[in-house]
């Protein structure tokens, strides 16, 4: 990074780069996030969800930041930690809770559930329940885009579990060896499930395994959002330039357990607490503020208003139909004209 | 002299191998969409040069060398397919698809039916398969009937020039992944095949030689051997009845009980390992049937046995069904009518 002096040196990337309703809407996506994930969990409480999930609460920060500078026809592939990403990318909230609630009326007619939330239309190929199951797809819709002549860039979101799946690794090679327009975003929340990354990863840092394939790789604070923005705005830039692929690593954490049977047995009290108090959400909130983005009664209406959303989007969910089961093997093929 | 004579044009014959090369050329000429990928498919021609110098006529973008990634490899066409490109995917022996399960049966099988119908992966994969070649146990299976057991594939296995080109266009033409299983015994065999294009449908029989007496199905080399023993069985008076069951998925449960219900008398001859096996889905689908009522014999099936398939080649030969043991199975069931 340039160390020169300019004079928005000291305004945070995100701030300088994007207009106060973009950022204002970025801050909107990050609550919706963090109370879609709280809706998901009382929803599962009461019982209205059955199946697991996977919350990403305290990682809002990388999701939003990660998309804010995409276009509907950029792509992203997603992992089975994917609600905080669909919604980055635009998903309505109201198809999602659908969606977990098993309802025809969800993005995947209730085939999928959580895992497996997608929204083509907004360019987001699916989450995924194969850990490293999205990088060589994430690959091909890079190798799609270069060879159609496209200019879309592909964001391959991965956890610091699949930096050990054989495919990170078969895929990272491939983007590098035809600098494929591909950026493979890992969120490193220092856990597969319960196994840390110091338990099962031979480098310090996932950004070092960068070196290994000769493309850029860098590691940044996964809770702020600008840090986030500028990192992925450079590869994207690269990438579409036809520069090939980067690695950016978002250091972050999840909050909650790894899913519904998680008894967090593996890490201290001490240690989420501590995470707790970098929340992603209020830090950009307090950085908008600081900068004269957002008043205080505009996060006040973000606040009222994200809640309002979710609550309607819960309701249109409950009350949707659910899939008529003479329909249950639909789909598994295209039904072609007879 | 003031005739005109009708020449009808000499049967223009190519090998197996050759087949499989004019339909790709075919595809890669007419849809800008179509990319090969696999190993060693460049200017190597492929392991079986089936690709032959098709990366002259169509340039390294499209006639796509992989690294040794199965697994990459695989999952970068599901991705190439799910956003816009028509990937023909060549894995340079059927064994090694395991490798690439994961891209196959939790991705390309499954995503159209986990997403709802959202999206569509025009895939289509080739197997070099089986045995005779003394590659021994990891060059020479036959697990087509691992794949025929996902909802969401189909599986194929030509047995003739004619029909390889002909379902390898119709393969292209289906919006659903089809996994094209070549017996690598096959490639060097001629036979006629039409000019231009054409398509062999998917999931149809064919009646290779019709007979009274005893009904044999067999899949891709097996069909053959069936043709071979059905001469002999001819001369001593049992008249066989051919059936090309040409697609493991979905399979043609109209033809294979038609010629049941005439002939009363059942064997399946396939190369897989023979114990849940395709031999296991065709009997299940005939004692499942009204068919079952016209069963004078008991069903007889010959597959591979119950190992690995060994190098030596006595050994090899063991593995698999032959023409005697054919032969053999007909005669013991016809015994009791001729």
């Amino acid at each position: 990074m340039s160390t020169d002096r300019n004079d928005d040196s000291n305004i945070p990337y995100a701030i300088r780069t994007h207009t106060p309703e973009k950022l204002k809407d970025a801050l909107r996506k990050m609550y919706l996030i963090r109370k879609f994930e709280e809706g998901a969990e009382e929803s599962y409480t009461r019982g209205l969800i059955h199946g697991t999930m996977h919350l990403c609460i305290g990682q809002e920060a990388s999701s939003v930041g990660t998309c804010l500078s995409l276009t509907d026809a950029d792509k992203i592939t997603s992992t089975h930690r994917g609600h905080g990403h669909c919604i980055a990318k635009g998903a309505d909230v109201a198809k999602m809770f659908a969606e977990f609630f098993g309802k025809e009326t969800g993005y995947c007619r209730g085939r999928g559930g959580s895992m497996h939330i997608a929204d083509p239309s907004k360019g987001n190929l699916g989450a995924n329940g194969i850990v490293g199951g999205g990088l060589p797809i994430a690959v091909g819709a890079a190798l799609s885009a270069k060879r159609l002549g496209r200019d879309d860039v592909t964001i391959c979101f991965f956890g610091d579990g699949a930096n050990n799946e054989g495919a990170f690794h078969e895929s990272v090679n491939m983007a590098a060896v035809w600098k494929l327009p591909v950026v493979f975003v890992c969120e490193n929340n220092k856990y597969g499930m319960s196994t840390s990354i110091q338990r099962s990863t031979s480098v310090k840092s996932i950004a070092d395994r960068a070196k290994g394939y000769d493309i850029p790789g860098v590691s940044v604070d996964g809770n702020d959002i600008s840090a986030v923005a500028e990192a992925i705005d450079g590869a994207v830039a690269r990438a579409r330039a036809g520069e090939g692929p980067s690695l950016v690593e978002n250091v972050t954490y999840r909050w909650r357990g790894h899913s519904k049977s998680d008894r967090n047995r593996y890490r201290t009290k001490e240690e989420i607490s501590d995470w707790m108090a970098r929340d992603p959400i209020p830090r950009f909130a307090a950085d908008l503020i600081a900068h004269g983005i957002l008043t205080e009664a505009e996060l006040a209406d973000i606040d009222a208003g994200t809640d309002r959303e979710i609550a309607e989007a819960i309701e249109f969910a409950r009350g949707g139909p659910d899939p008529d089961i003479t329909q249950l093997t639909r789909d598994v093929y295209t039904e072609t004209a007879a | 002299m003031n005739t005109h004579v009708e020449i009808e044009a000499p049967t223009r014959e190519l090998s197996y191998a050759e087949a499989i090369r004019e339909a790709m050329d075919i595809a890669l000429g007419s849809d800008p969409a179509v990319v090969l990928m696999g190993e060693d498919i460049g200017v190597y021609g492929g392991a079986f040069q089936v690709t032959g110098d098709l990366v002259h006529k169509y340039g390294e973008d499209r006639v796509i060398d992989t690294p040794i990634s199965e697994l990459g490899g695989a999952g970068v066409a599901v991705g190439a397919a799910l956003t816009g490109l028509k990937p023909i995917f060549e894995f340079q022996f059927s064994d090694f698809a395991a490798l690439a399960m994961e891209q196959i049966v939790n991705q390309a099988a499954k995503v159209r039916y986990m997403l709802g119908g959202s999206v569509s992966v025009p895939l289509v994969m080739r197997f070099p398969a089986g045995s005779g070649t003394g590659a021994a146990a990891q060059h020479s299976q036959s697990i087509e009937a691992w794949l025929g057991h996902v909802p969401g594939l189909k599986v194929l296995q030509p047995s003739t020039p004619e029909d390889v080109k002909g379902m390898l266009l119709a393969a292209l033409a289906d919006p659903d992944p089809v996994m094209i299983f070549e017996h690598k015994i096959l490639y060097k065999m001629k036979g006629h095949v039409p000019e231009g294009y054409y398509t062999t449908p998917i999931g149809k029989a064919a009646v290779r030689r019709e007979g009274k007496d005893v009904t044999i199905v067999a899949t891709s080399l097996m069909v053959h051997k069936a043709l071979a023993a059905a001469e002999t069985l001819a001369a001593d008076g049992i008249e066989a009845e051919v059936i090309d069951l040409r697609t493991v998925r979905p399979m043609d449960r109209d033809t294979v009980l038609d010629s049941v219900r005439k002939t009363g008398r059942l064997v399946c001859v396939y190369e897989g390992v023979k114990t849940l096996g395709v031999g296991a889905e065709i009997s299940a689908m005939v004692a499942e049937s009204d068919a079952f009522d016209f069963l004078d014999a008991p069903i007889i099936r010959l597959g591979g046995a119950e190992c690995p398939i060994p190098y030596n080649p006595e050994l090899e030969k063991a593995a698999v069904p032959q023409m005697p043991d054919i032969l053999n199975a007909a005669r013991s069931l016809a015994k009791g009518q001729i």
